[in-house]
């Protein structure tokens, strides 16, 4: 027997990310999804023939985590300029990284549109319930009862209107082929994120129409929590009122469950 | 080839040579008094292959066109007033992210909601940038459907040369109009200028982002003084104008657009009755044939700004000429269109200088 042994890589960093440290504040859901988004496209082989979207919000510089083309959009814009990049390359894998200010508040119309267009698209979005970047105001996700800076002793439906469900919104739209809700709070919603994430894309490359996977994400500095308690409170509130799963699966796909 | 001679409305002229200019991608969203541009393109993508897309906004309109840009296209939208209000966010962004497209204003009247006849009041917006930052817009005003074919070419080129919006800035009438037109041969796409900074995905190379968001120290004020330096470029290199009997007025008319037209048909008819009158029809509003018109206010020449605005570019007139000359404004608000005849009132009180129609301005 050779003295040479085989060793194969079961682990390391993905090439679809950059090897800068991000800006993100620990326990911030933004850095679990990155690597995710990361990993899918390297699995897919999808690298090099993907264009990025950022958001504006904390993922506004998502640019130097990716290391893939990306294009600033102004905010809530996202999913218009990403349709403008479909049309110019639909043989590009094309994704949209949004926030839930971007997407589900000053972006409603672009979002809702594009989806209702069956762009092929793929939408990263993550709810974390508030306005990260500009210091922990309301979204339009707050969930009820929860102090925001602009909602003084919580979110009042009366006052403050009642949080936005958008992935259910999208899902009624024939336009939309896949939908589903994933939290990045506990290993095993990590890991039921990531396959989700992969097969959004996989919808794209199909060319069957709009893709999202909504990630409930913990956000420990705006939310006043240890990372550990806004864990526990994705797994134990936030669910409450955006419950996982999968709120719509047309793509026809062996693994529906 | 150039194309046979055609009559059609300045609208469906301006889809007509985007096309041949090599535009395969329009975002818009319909507003009066421009819908025939859009619908023409509708169809007329369709047959070579294009990219047309009704968007649920202005707004999404010209993000869009940002991200088709980006992408490389050969891009544009177009729309009126209000709706290039809209637009002015992502006009700013592009500017900042160096993007180039083609955006046609067709004027009515306003402010707010207005009317839907011709006006151009929207001047400072196109000329002063519109959104937000320290940016500037090349502006190119047709007088009439064959120079809105040839200038929708000169947008695009311009645009790609620059690396920025440009804007095509006609009005509710021009939009309307049918005249005859000979259009320039269709661009072969191949002979597209090549962009070596587009999106399109980084096999073979390091990945790129296009982004206006500037942080670190110092960024942003050397990208001001890049752009700065453009548009400097700009202002040297791209004045353009038309002048009609000039050589022996005694008063030379400024007018751009649907106003040049009707002031030419005064000054025609004033010619006949002896008074020496001249034109000068600015044809970039931005930059401002500044350099040109120097030349011309001087040597005891008055000069007579006429507008469908209650002034606007007359600030530029100021701004060019100083106390060189006289300089007099006639200007006609909300969407009215003057005659011939109460322009030529203007022009001969500017001539006995009764100030009697229109006002003296105040340098």
């Amino acid at each position: 027997m050779s003295a040479e042994v085989a060793y194969k890589q079961v682990f390391g960093w993905p090439d679809s990310l950059k090897k800068n440290p991000t800006h993100y504040c620990p326990g911030c859901g933004h850095s679990i999804v990155h690597r995710l988004v990361a990993e899918c496209l390297d699995e897919l082989g999808m690298r090099e023939k993907t264009i990025g979207v950022p958001p504006v919000g904390c993922a506004v510089l998502a640019y130097n985590y990716f290391n893939f083309d990306m294009v600033e959009a102004p905010h809530g814009r996202a999913l218009a300029v990403a349709t403008g990049i479909k049309r110019v390359h639909p043989d590009k894998l094309v994704l949209t990284y949004q926030g839930d200010g971007d997407l589900a508040a000053i972006g409603t119309a672009e979002t809702i549109h594009a989806a209702n267009r069956g762009e092929r698209i793929t939408t990263i979005f993550i709810n974390n319930a508030i306005y990260g970047m500009t210091g922990g105001q309301m979204a339009p996700t707050t969930v009820l009862g929860m102090n925001a800076t602009t909602t003084p002793g919580g979110r009042d439906p009366r006052l403050h209107g009642n949080p936005i469900d958008i992935s259910r919104m999208l899902a009624v739209s024939n336009g939309v082929v896949y939908v589903e809700r994933c939290a990045v709070s506990s290993f095993k919603q990590i890991r039921k994120a990531k396959k989700a994430i992969k097969k959004a894309f996989q919808c794209q490359l199909d060319d069957l129409g709009f893709s999202i996977v909504e990630l409930l994400s913990p956000c420990p500095t705006n939310w006043k929590m240890s990372p550990k308690a806004a864990w526990a409170w994705v797994n134990e509130e936030m669910v409450k009122t955006y419950p996982l799963g999968v709120i719509k699966d047309e793509t026809g796909y062996e693994d529906k469950k | 080839m150039p194309s046979e001679k055609m009559l059609m409305r300045g609208s469906n002229v301006v889809g007509e040579a985007a096309v041949r200019a090599g535009c395969r991608y329009y975002f818009g969203y319909p507003i009066t008094p421009q819908n025939e541009l859009p619908e023409y393109l509708s169809a007329r993508m369709l047959d070579v292959g294009g990219t047309f897309i009704q968007g649920e906004s202005e707004v999404a309109s010209i993000n869009m066109v940002l991200g088709a840009s980006a992408a490389g296209g050969r891009v544009m939208t177009s729309s009126s007033s209000p709706g290039i209000s809209l637009k002015q966010e992502g006009i700013s962004y592009m500017a900042g992210m160096e993007l180039p497209a083609v955006i046609i204003n067709m004027m009515r009247g306003g402010p707010g909601l207005g009317n839907i006849s011709a006006s151009a009041a929207d001047y400072y917006q196109a000329t002063r940038g519109g959104g937000h930052g320290d940016y500037r817009t090349p502006v190119l005003a047709p007088a009439g459907c064959q120079e809105l074919a040839e200038l929708t070419f000169v947008a695009f080129d311009m645009a790609d040369k620059y690396r920025s919006p440009v804007m095509l800035l006609g009005d509710g009438l021009m939009g309307q109009v049918m005249e005859p037109v000979i259009f320039p041969d269709f661009i072969d796409l191949k002979d597209l200028p090549k962009k070596d900074w587009i999106l399109n995905g980084c096999e073979g190379r390091e990945p790129r982002a296009i982004f206006s968001m500037l942080l670190g120290q110092g960024e942003l004020y050397h990208h001001n003084l890049d752009l700065q330096k453009k548009y400097d470029q700009i202002t040297a290199e791209e004045q353009r104008w038309e002048t009609k009997n000039t050589d022996d007025a005694d008063i030379i008319v400024v007018a751009y657009g649907t106003a040049a037209r009707i002031a030419e048909s005064a000054m025609n008819d004033l010619r006949a009755e002896g008074l020496a009158i001249g034109l000068f029809r600015p044809i970039t509003l931005w930059p401002f044939p500044s350099t040109a018109f120097r030349e011309l206010a001087q040597n005891g020449r008055k000069v007579a700004v006429f507008e469908l605005c209650l002034g606007q570019m007359v600030e530029d007139v100021v701004l060019s000429v100083g106390e060189r000359a006289e300089i007099y404004f006639y200007g006609v608000p909300g969407g009215v269109i003057p005659t011939p005849a109460e322009v030529a009132d203007f022009l001969r009180s500017v001539a006995k200088g009764d100030g009697e129609v229109g006002r003296r301005i105040d340098v």
